[in-house]
């Protein structure tokens, strides 16, 4: 009996093995190659060399640009889309309003990519929509002083639109979770709505709100389509550095930089990802 | 309770006016580059006229000749999402049952599995990924269609939360082993039983595969695969209008599919009602 239960278990386990293997060769071997070839030379010999690179002061000032642009963006996106959340506590969960925002959010956070470079070079291009009225009607170049669109400060705005539909995504349900006798109990005791916001409301979302301003910070940190279609050439941040790395392999004259860079990606996102999910199981006691 | 009923607002929602002016002002700044971009394909000229030839050119005709890369990578991405689809459902859906039904203490394993993929960001993948292709490339030739599998992993956090989510509500338990006692194999009673039960997980994680697979273009990019998204960018460079307009199109789809989903979602809440044998159920091996 438990010999026939024993086979019967190695049948299943065999039944495991196709996504195993699949995962082992398509998630976690790139994920090895791409930290690992930092740790080696043109020649397949370990050294360090590579990695020293990333302690390079222009590695550096471009990893601090994609640091402050993710951080940026992640904050005005967490309270814009905050606000919106709030806003829509007051529409049905299932009605048309909360679905159409639903969808919405889902696509601007998931489909951006070159489709919002597109998006913002009709906007606010040197002949954007946007660019020609502030020009024509009310007489303020934005470019006066050069065109910033192609440069770092053009990729605020087209993450932020990204950003925000990210947060209301996330966000949401943390904000769903409030129980409606949470407020009937404060102002049975005599409570205000300030009150309520301040002592309950806000110690609660805490935790969910810091969780999601690190996924949004992770999202913008590893966004790469944007930028790519925005900025043909240069690499102010490290995903495009990355692309100049893998495209032509001599940058800083060294070899397998695209490795190295991808490990510091991968070491900024580990931490950021630990205390996301780290807050996360904190928030969720309160969405039971 | 029938205040509860009668007044679905929260006590602490906000006043239907500052609801009213946060939503129209945040919803009017994200229109702005969408009106933009519309905009930008009526154009005509430089003395700011507009009007609708571009789009009238391109549906009357010009769908066949001038366009023809596009379409072709239209064609390539439609492919892969068909082909990042059977992968959940051949590769993740049957895992997920089977840890869910036999080994319950791998569950963790697999989430953070799954869930993983967020943290790697693509282009991190892709640095991995070079090498890994040029060795498929070997086996099994440079057709962008490999990229499916590169595709099925991008998806895997989506999928994963889609079907976990249905097969959390389903007493999966209980009823594959009704099945096995009236004497009904295992893959039938996965494709009999669980299959139609888990229906509306699998279609959501199904759909929101499509509109990823639809939308990506890093990983495509930086293998030198042409996709949508990438076939886009070149075009946009000689023919800024159509590029724009065909993004508009992608952009209306995605949001009808995620609409699609939402309804999915809506509709288990609402109607919990028994279905008959369902329609996706495909004749079991007799």
């Amino acid at each position: 009996m438990t010999a026939r239960r024993a086979g019967r278990s190695a049948a299943a386990a065999l039944g495991l093995l196709p996504f195993a293997l699949y995962v082992m060769l398509f998630l976690a071997l790139p994920t090895l190659i791409a930290v690992g070839t930092g740790f080696f030379d043109g020649d397949g010999r370990l050294t360090l060399a590579t990695v020293a690179a990333l302690g390079d002061p222009l590695v550096l000032s471009t990893f601090y640009s994609s640091f402050w642009l993710s951080a940026l963006t992640a904050v005005v996106g967490a309270v814009v889309g905050a606000l919106v959340c709030y806003a829509l506590l007051g529409a049905r969960p299932d009605g048309p309003l909360r679905s159409a925002v639903d969808s919405i959010s889902g696509v601007l956070a998931q489909f951006g990519g070159i489709m919002l470079a597109f998006a913002f070079v009709a906007t606010i291009g040197i002949q954007g929509m946007v660019t020609v009225y502030l020009r024509d009607t009310l007489g303020t170049d934005i470019y006066a002083n050069g065109v910033w669109l192609y440069e770092l400060p053009g990729l605020i705005l087209p993450y932020i639109y990204f950003q925000v539909p990210l947060m209301v995504i996330t966000f949401m349900p943390a904000l769903q979770g409030l129980k409606p006798q949470w407020a009937e109990a404060n102002a049975t005791l005599g409570g205000s709505t300030g009150t309520y916001w301040w002592r309950i409301a806000f110690p609660v979302l805490a935790p969910s709100f810091l969780g999601s301003l690190l996924l949004l910070f992770a999202n913008a940190f590893s966004s790469y389509a944007t930028a790519a279609a925005l900025t043909s050439q240069g690499s102010q941040i490290v995903p495009l550095q990355i692309r100049a790395a893998l495209t032509s392999e001599t940058l800083l004259g060294r070899e397998n930089l695209a490795g190295a860079l991808a490990l510091g990606m991968i070491l900024v996102m580990t931490v950021v990802m630990v205390g996301y999910s780290r807050l996360q199981s904190r928030a969720s006691r309160w969405q039971q | 309770m029938t205040g509860a009923a009668a007044g679905h607002r929260a006590a602490h929602a906000p006043s239907r006016p500052v609801q009213v002016i946060i939503l129209g002002l945040v919803g009017l700044v994200f229109l702005i580059p969408i009106l933009a971009m519309v905009e930008f394909t009526m154009r005509s000229g430089l003395d700011g006229e507009h009007n609708l030839d571009r789009w009238a050119a391109l549906f009357g005709g010009g769908f066949a000749t001038e366009y023809r890369p596009v379409f072709v990578a239209l064609g390539n991405s439609v492919g892969l999402a068909i082909g990042t689809v059977l992968i959940v459902l051949v590769l993740l859906v049957p895992t997920m049952v089977l840890i869910h039904l036999r080994f319950p203490r791998l569950r963790r394993l697999m989430e953070f599995v799954c869930i993983l993929p967020i943290s790697i960001p693509a282009i991190v993948l892709v640095v991995g990924l070079a090498p890994v292709y040029s060795v498929v490339a070997r086996l099994a030739g440079s057709s962008v269609g490999t990229l499916a599998f590169a595709y099925g992993i991008t998806v895997l956090p989506f999928a994963y939360r889609a079907v976990q989510s249905n097969l959390d509500a389903v007493d999966v338990r209980t009823l594959s082993e009704a099945a096995r006692t009236l004497g009904a194999s295992w893959l039938s009673v996965l494709l009999r039983v669980l299959v139609p039960n888990l229906r509306r997980g699998i279609l959501a994680g199904a759909f929101i595969s499509v509109a990823v697979v639809l939308g990506e273009f890093t990983i495509a990019s930086l293998l030198n695969r042409i996709n949508l998204q990438t076939a886009l960018l070149v075009v946009s460079k000689n023919d800024p209008y159509t590029a724009v307009i065909m993004s508009l199109l992608a952009l209306a789809f995605a949001f009808g599919l995620l609409l699609l989903i939402g309804r999915l979602g809506a509709d288990r809440v609402r109607t919990p009602r028994r279905r008959r044998a369902a329609p996706l159920v495909p004749k079991g091996p007799s």
